[in-house]
């Protein structure tokens, strides 16, 4: 068994490093020492690289946002349907009128405006856009964020692979492994998941000891190495112990934030997970990934995204502007994308249905130069279905926004990885927008 | 006052009696209409009977257990000794149900005589509905895969009903994929439809998809992985196709050729029908699209003229000489019962071999007695590799078990896991026959968030993986868990056991067989029994609800061994 199967929270390629050797010092024994070992291995990791993100938020917008009512307005033509746009703090660039405060912070945030799929099956296009691959059926593919975490190495306590508010679509590890998946968790008003023993702490101590007698006979007469090289029960037992009892749990909780700081983020779920992402990438996770749902707006677009945009702005707009504050915006990158984009066409219930030949991504933070658009949508799209390219200028795939986040993140995008079906897959297998890149 | 009094005590008694009437167990499990103590014979021991004396099932199993056997000795390898009985009903319940047997059914194995033990447990499992619901939904994910597909154009619910149906009135499996393939008509009410309809999603137009068709047929069907010729021919050399004894490289036309048996494949007001369409394509390096013939990729010979495109399709793939199509089901059924199949990839079984011990012998015997699933079953759960343990005196290696020399620890599926916790906290079985509706519903319900929770595997249902912590997290403080732990006299064994059963041995032993399907070792018994015996009132109901929760957390509930 390989060691990408080892669960905790810190599996990954591993590499010889400063950061290495750091993490390697603090699990050898010093392990009271393991913030000040997160930090050091952090900084570490940062002083080449310059501003070479550490960290990910995805910003997920499931359902497919509408690109006409976000960050591609086209305003005064037919295919706006009598949507604005505004100005924003970035020459230039216009965004749809709902998000005003995400438009003052549009220098640190760049677009690409002409993302192309061919999915535009919610299921099928949410695998490609979170794993950079169309669905296969022979193998299921790593979202970004477990690539990430698969690529570096962590000495956290609580994972490090995060989704918060998720459907059944949370990120996966795919053919890394589950132990890459993302950590699930509801909104932060509630508890973290699984996390508080059901009984008194002796209680649960002294079932934990008679558990040991019950494996003791199970490991009787079997592998030498049940544990370690095949069931990782007792491993696994022991990472879960520790995540019980971390103080880092409580990034997860938002409660004990100033209010005027949760108002500032919205007392909205997602709000609340944004802030609550902003405070476990302080305490070193590396990737949180966010589900704000119900873009799917068959019926009645335009007031489904003034609603959602209502929810959407304050909070990624507080997002940037306190990852600035506490000095955590170079060291980590946001990326806003949906499944898809909508039509153009206003269909006859006021809604605009699913639209994979055009939309848009949003990235900002680490690595990312600010304030720059890529590409463009046709104000008057000829809507010509056996050529549906006319319609975008300098059109992007999905697969290439994942190799410029890889890149920037300083991983070799075309490594390849040893399948379990026995064939070599690259990171990814995209094109990096370099334009994108600080 | 008096007599209100009695009546008072009198209905206490009634009820503590109804309870302990669960935990002695009347003989109230039928002996199950399959049921042939003579089939294999007496599996505890080693036959020596001759070939001439043997009957058809023996024959078989004779021929299977041989080239284990040569295969060990080849090896060098010693195999384990037999397992014993409730931990064969355990596997076997696992496979079948997905289920573990409730303390109810492990009595009644019990009672019988030890040689006719597994065939009878196998008997009531193939008769149970759980055994085609379970197996159903596994098979399922070979030919849909576990995503809700299109809406309206696609019932998964429908379709894994419809092959439970199926498989529990032994339908010939070549008919189930004849049905699935060329069938035409209205998916909700032709199920096996479903099998086309599930790719009609809105990128191509609500209409069938001839390339996932083909990739998915060629897959499920006849264990052959071909998806990377969708768009280039085969660089690795790693895909031979081509008759028997003549392999060729393969080639971009051997997937397209395929699915040009799809094209005509249309939905329409009627549902699923045949069109005139034909396949165009265009090659890598080509200028232009062309017309893409049908044909097979080996043994055209197979091929007959006739009915629709699909039909052709499915009668060359279910045709009794293309072999890897009895191969590709023996490998799935094969791992189903054991955790984990004789060819790994699961769905990637070379056309030219070679293959490993048990599988064309197997194979053969599904051709030749009319493609019989539940034979299939039957022989696989009476087999040599099935009936060896997985532990032994001399040290065990990964190499034992990969000769099925001892029986391999496989990790439960999710669903697997959740059945196990559910059933474990009932003494009585859980199935259509002893359980009320409410419970049922209650039952699936907690399946499903368990799982949702848990991690589903999807179709990469056989890897072998580790657990995760999140897993851990789940079953040391979830719901479920707490649920079916802590005290409910009506939903859970351990306060049941605890309350009707005064002998503190007898609790242990009927909490581990509840939950493990086994007895406590004597190191067991002295950690738990005296500690037990000391509790008095409330701590007895504790001592017994922490043994539970330390049973659920243990490895051995978790994995199949």
């Amino acid at each position: 068994m390989s060691d990408l199967n080892h669960p905790g929270f810190c599996n990954s390629a591993a590499h010889f490093s400063r950061r290495g050797v750091l993490q390697a010092v603090g699990l050898s024994g010093i392990s009271f020492l393991t913030p000040l070992a997160e930090q050091l291995a952090r900084a570490a990791e940062q002083e080449p690289k310059g501003s070479t993100p550490q960290s990910l938020i995805v910003l997920w917008m499931q359902g497919g946002p509408s690109q006409l009512e976000t960050f591609d307005p086209h305003p005064d033509t037919n295919i706006a349907g009598g949507s604005k746009s505004i100005k924003t703090a970035a020459k230039d660039i216009f965004i749809g009128d709902g998000l005003p405060l995400v438009a003052e912070q549009m220098e640190s945030i760049s677009l690409v405006r002409s993302i192309v799929s061919k999915e535009g099956d919610h299921e099928r296009a949410t695998y490609y856009v979170k794993n950079g691959y169309r669905p296969d059926p022979t193998l299921v593919h790593p979202s970004l964020g477990a690539v990430i975490c698969h690529q570096t190495q962590d000495n956290l306590e609580i994972p490090r692979h995060i989704s918060l508010l998720p459907n059944i679509w949370a990120a996966r590890g795919g053919y890394l492994g589950d132990q890459f998946d993302a950590f699930k968790s509801q909104d932060p008003l509630g508890p973290v998941p699984d996390v508080k023993p059901r009984v008194a702490q002796p209680r649960f101590d002294q079932r934990l000891k008679d558990l040991s007698v019950v494996e003791g006979q199970f490991a009787r007469g079997r592998l030498k190495n049940l544990d370690d090289g095949r069931t990782l029960h007792r491993s696994s037992v022991d990472a879960a112990r520790r995540m019980m009892s971390s103080d880092q749990l409580a990034a997860f909780d938002v409660s004990k934030a100033p209010e005027a700081l949760r108002k500032e983020f919205g007392e909205t779920p997602f709000g609340r997970c944004c802030l609550a992402a902003l405070q476990l990438i302080e305490v070193g996770v590396r990737c949180v990934e966010l589900r704000l749902e119900s873009w799917d707006s068959h019926a009645n677009n335009h007031e489904f995204c003034k609603q959602l945009n209502g929810t959407l702005d304050p909070a990624f707009a507080s997002l940037i502007k306190h990852l600035k504050e506490r000095k955590l915006f170079d060291k980590t990158m946001v990326l806003w994308a949906g499944e898809f984009g909508r039509t153009p066409q206003i269909n006859p219930l006021g809604g605009r249905d699913h639209w994979p030949h055009g939309f848009s991504m949003a990235l900002a933070g680490g690595g990312i130069a600010g304030g720059r658009v890529i590409g463009e949508t046709a104000p008057q799209p000829k809507l010509d279905e056996k050529d549906r390219l006319q319609d975008v200028a300098d059109p992007r795939r999905v697969e290439d926004v994942h190799a410029t986040i890889l890149q920037a993140f300083g991983i070799d995008r075309l490594k390849e990885i040893q399948t379990p079906i026995g064939r070599p897959m690259a990171l990814s297998q995209g094109k990096v927008i370099q334009e994108l890149l600080a | 006052m008096w007599a209100r009094n009695l009546l008072f005590g009198v209905v206490c008694l009634c009820g503590v009696l109804a309870l302990a009437s669960n935990i002695l167990l009347q003989d109230r499990i039928a002996t199950p209409s399959s049921f042939e103590p003579g089939r294999f014979g007496d599996l505890t021991k080693v036959s020596n009977k001759p070939a001439a004396a043997q009957n058809d099932w023996q024959r078989t199993v004779t021929k299977l257990n041989a080239e284990f056997h040569a295969k060990w000795k080849e090896d060098g390898l010693q195999a384990t000794p037999r397992a014993d009985d409730l931990t064969l009903a355990r596997r076997l319940s696992l496979g079948l149900t997905g289920t573990i047997p409730s303390l109810e059914e492990v009595r009644a194995i019990e009672r019988l005589p030890e040689g006719e033990r597994l065939e009878w447990w196998t008997s009531r499992l193939l008769e149970d509905r759980r055994f085609g619901d379970y197996v159903g939904e596994r098979l399922a994910r070979v030919y849909v895969g576990t995503d809700d597909g299109p809406v309206l154009l696609y019932r998964r619910r429908r379709f894994v009903n419809w092959l439970s149906d199926q498989l529990l009135d032994r339908r010939p499996y070549n008919e189930i994929a004849q049905q699935m393939i060329g069938g035409n008509g209205i998916w909700t009410s032709q199920p096996a439809l479903n099998y086309i309809t599930h790719t009609c999603t809105e990128n191509n137009q609500g209409q069938p998809d001839e390339v996932r068709l083909a990739a998915r047929t060629v897959r499920a069907f006849l264990a052959l992985r071909i998806d990377c010729l969708q768009c280039h021919d085969d660089n690795l050399g790693t895909n031979n196709l081509g008759d028997d004894g003549a392999p060729r490289e393969s080639k971009q036309e051997d997937f397209h050729q395929l699915a040009a048996f799809f094209a005509p494949a249309k939905l329409g007001l009627s549902g699923v029908y045949e069109s005139k369409d034909e396949y165009q394509f265009k090659y890598l390096k080509a200028e232009k699209d062309v017309t893409v013939p049908a044909a097979a990729p080996y043994r055209a010979d197979l091929l007959t003229p006739g009915g629709s495109r699909r039909e052709q399709l499915a009668r060359w793939t279910t045709h009794p000489q293309n072999k890897p199509f009895a191969r590709a089901i023996v490998n799935r059924m094969w791992a189903i019962v054991c955790g984990r199949p004789l060819v790994e990839p699961i769905d990637e079984i070379p056309l030219h071999g070679p293959y490993p011990p048990g599988l064309e012998v197997l194979a053969e015997d599904f051709v030749s007695h009319g493609h019989d699933l539940q034979r299939l079953i039957r022989l696989i759960a009476a087999s040599e590799p099935f009936l060896r343990a997985s532990t032994a005196e001399f040290e065990i290696t990964p190499q034992h078990e990969k000769s099925w020399a001892a029986f391999p620890l496989s990790r439960l599926q999710p669903q697997q896991m959740a059945g196990a916790m559910i059933q474990s906290a009932s003494l009585n079985t859980l199935d259509e026959k002893n359980a009320h509706i409410i419970w049922l519903l209650a039952k699936n319900e907690q399946t499903q968030q368990f799982v949702r929770r848990y991690g589903d595997l999807g179709e990469d249902e056989f890897t072998d993986r580790g657990g995760t912590i999140p897993q851990r997290l789940l079953l040391m403080n979830g719901e479920l868990v707490q649920e079916r732990t802590n005290e409910n006299i009506i939903a859970n064994a351990a306060t049941r056991i605890v309350t009707v059963t005064p002998s503190a041995a007898a609790a242990i032993d009927a909490a581990y067989l509840a939950v493990l399907t086994r007895r406590p070792t004597a190191e067991e018994k002295e950690v738990f029994v005296p500690r037990l015996d000391a509790a008095r009132g409330e701590e007895r109901r504790r001592v017994l609800e922490d043994l539970y929760w330390v049973l659920v957390n243990s490895t051995e509930f978790s994995w199949n061994h």
